[in-house]
């Protein structure tokens, strides 16, 4: 066997072992999601047998029945909690997409004092775990007289959010050259006409990332939204899963289908926008 | 068109004074090359015409409007930039007809512009790409073509070829100036490249830590440099410069060589003062191999060791020692020369330049 030969089998082994190590990369991160649609079409027995039982016996659709068959008949109020979910997810991610544009700009391209603290204050505001902050705001929220209102979950989100958003922004922005809005200043644009005709286009792929990311914690957020909402007035999805729950069982089957139902408008959310991912649209602006 | 005005022109960052007090004044239509070593304020001077920096001091004419504080837009101005800062998510058209569009100018009108300086520019067949389809020298005409789409008053160019490969950057060099002659607006062009500037320029502007040096037409600066940094910067290869004392009319080197006092500045130096000599290296060749300055040449001929040779094709660079030190000299009509053979070196002393070692100002009346 010559070397070039031997190469090539090295080639192809290596080849084969990445595709391999690909594999069971995917399949570990996509089984939970498969266990949980599979759990919600099969009978609760079948669910909690030992050992599993891999390949299901019958399936059915009568927890997806169930759920939105009305209060009562083991259903419980989805629509309202997918509402509630809908207007306080998008509403927060809206805001919380604004301050970060204009936050992360300003990091991006101003010099001022105290820049690198007030940067470290933001990150450091993320390092405190959501339910140590509950009970604080639960305080706070009852004085003000906003808990179970979706104003109430939508400022705690924005405050969630922002030093994300901020952050991931900021880092998009740093990658147009200060070179491209400068040029469009000349070319009789003003400071508020070069953002938008120039560094905003070259930076939204990254802000509509930003968006994707904002809106998924929004969404699937539940330590500070199950203390802060009450009644089907502001109840969210996440929190709308402990209805399956009852003092001595849990329809296991039930909160899978209400996950599923979670999950459907996420994905289809982050499919629309993967669309506008477009990376290396700033290739090309300058020499290189 | 319009002329330029710099008048006590400052710029600080801070407390650090980068640009200091310059005055300058540019005529219509007139090509001005800002060159100097890296970091001596060309950028931020041209940034400070173009407003894209504001002034700590001073005044900014263009025409007879003072722009001091007018922002970009209003000092109807074009820049091509070093980074040529192309639109990435525009078209060439797109990129060319910007100004034009939020200009507010009809979609007629802009096609119109810009197919006609795509014509100037030979870009038709790229309209419709996207920078990043583009080589370097096509970005590069497409800024330039941005630049006079929209007719300016003024261009400013901060090292518009610095990016480019040596043989590009000498096509783009001839282009920029027919452009000149076709176009006919004032320029200030900046470039560290000495050639660029006197090849482009009808005056050289000469900066250096964030003063003017001098400021002349190319073979002004050329033939009479102000100073010894002017002397070195301008000219390839370099001038000779030498340190040497004045002494019983003669200028006498470190190693005590001596060259005769050359006759214009018999009058102008005193016995014991310490000056620089400087002289280019077309006017000290190996005997028989340089261009003779005629009637008024005072040639000196001394038989010198040759250290390096650098052989160009046409001419050869020759290194020969003299006075301690290696002198350039250029040698026309090139024969063959080994380290270590002797040559008769021919000083034309009628062509020479002489310093104040102190203040490294001309001796020159
Ligand atoms: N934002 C800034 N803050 C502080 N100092 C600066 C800033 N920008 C430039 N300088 C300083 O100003 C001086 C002049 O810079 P400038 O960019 O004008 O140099 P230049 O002549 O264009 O050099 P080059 O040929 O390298 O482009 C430099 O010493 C530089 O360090
Ligand atoms: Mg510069």
């Amino acid at each position: 066997m010559n070397e070039n030969q031997a190469n090539d089998l090295k080639k192809m082994l290596l080849k084969f072992g990445h595709l391999l190590g690909l594999f069971i990369a995917m399949t570990i991160i996509c089984l939970p999601g498969f266990w949980i649609v599979l759990s919600s079409l099969r009978p609760t027995v079948e669910i909690m047998a030992k050992p599993p039982v891999w390949i299901p016996q019958s399936l059915s659709f009568d927890a997806y029945i169930a759920m939105f068959s009305g209060v009562g008949q083991g259903g419980i109020p989805v629509l309202d909690y997918f509402r509630n979910s809908i207007i306080i997810s998008v509403t927060s991610t809206v805001i919380a997409l604004a301050i970060g544009m204009a936050g992360g700009y300003a990091f991006a391209r101003y010099q001022f004092r105290g820049k690198t603290a007030i940067f470290l204050g933001f990150m450091l505001t993320r390092t405190v775990p959501g339910i140590a902050l509950s009970l604080p705001l639960f305080f706070v929220f009852a004085r003000l007289g906003i808990i179970d209102t979706h104003f109430g979950l939508i400022i705690a989100y924005v405050a969630l959010n922002v030093p994300f958003t901020v952050w991931l922004i900021d880092g998009f922005f740093r990658q147009v050259p200060r070179d491209l809005a400068e040029a469009a200043q000349i070319d009789g644009c003003t400071r508020w006409q070069a953002f938008w005709q120039v560094e905003f286009p070259l930076a939204r792929s990254g802000i509509a990332s930003a968006g994707i990311f904002a809106f998924l914690i929004s969404w699937n957020e539940f330590a500070l939204a199950s203390q802060l909402t009450r009644s089907t007035n502001s109840k969210t999805l996440p929190v709308g899963l402990l209805d399956y729950t009852s003092e001595f069982t849990i329809d296991w089957r039930g909160m899978c289908a209400l996950a599923v139902v979670m999950i459907i408008p996420a994905l289809t959310l982050t499919f629309i926008v993967q669309k506008h991912l477009v990376s290396g649209l700033t290739s090309g602006a300058v020499k290189g | 068109m319009a002329t330029v005005s710099l008048k006590n022109l400052v710029k600080k960052y801070g407390h650090l004074e980068v640009v200091h007090a310059i005055n300058l004044d540019v005529e219509d239509r007139e090509f001005v090359a800002l060159v100097g070593p890296s970091g001596c304020g060309k950028s931020t001077t041209l940034r400070m015409i173009a407003g894209l920096e504001p002034i700590s001091g001073g005044h900014i004419h263009i025409g007879d409007r003072e722009v001091n504080k007018l922002p970009p837009r209003q000092r109807n101005i074009s820049m091509v930039f070093q980074s040529y800062a192309l639109y990435p998510h525009m078209t060439v058209a797109e990129n060319m007809g910007f100004s034009l569009k939020i200009a507010g100018k009809s979609q007629d009108e802009i096609s119109a512009a810009v197919a006609d300086a795509a014509r100037t520019l030979g870009l038709e067949e790229l309209l419709e790409r996207r920078p990043s389809q583009l080589s370097g020298g096509q970005r590069q005409r497409v800024a330039m073509g941005r630049a006079i789409v929209r007719h300016p008053d003024v261009f400013l160019f901060d090292e518009p070829l610095s990016n480019l490969d040596a043989k590009l950057r000498m096509q783009m060099r001839t282009e920029i100036k027919k452009l000149h002659a076709k176009v006919q607006s004032t320029v200030i062009y900046v470039t560290h490249d000495q050639v660029e500037a006197m090849t482009l320029a009808d005056r050289i502007v000469i900066m250096r830590d964030g003063h003017i040096e001098q400021v002349g037409p190319p073979e002004e600066v050329f033939r009479r440099p102000a100073s010894r940094f002017v002397a070195g910067f301008i000219g390839s290869p370099t001038m000779n410069l030498h340190n040497a004392v004045v002494g019983a009319g003669k200028l006498v080197f470190a190693n005590g060589d001596t060259l005769p006092l050359p006759q214009q500045f018999r009058d102008r130096v005193t016995e014991g003062q310490k000056v620089i000599f400087g002289l280019r290296p077309d006017d000290v060749y190996p005997a028989g191999h340089g261009i003779h300055s005629g009637e008024a040449a005072e040639v000196h001929s001394v038989e010198v060791p040759v250290s390096l040779t650098e052989p160009l094709g046409n001419e050869t660079l020759v290194f020969a020692e003299f006075a301690g030190q290696d002198w350039i000299s250029r040698m026309l009509n090139p024969k063959i020369l080994r380290m270590g053979d002797r040559i008769k070196l021919s000083f034309d002393l009628s062509q020479s330049h002489l310093f104040d070692a102190a203040t490294e100002k001309s001796l020159r009346g």
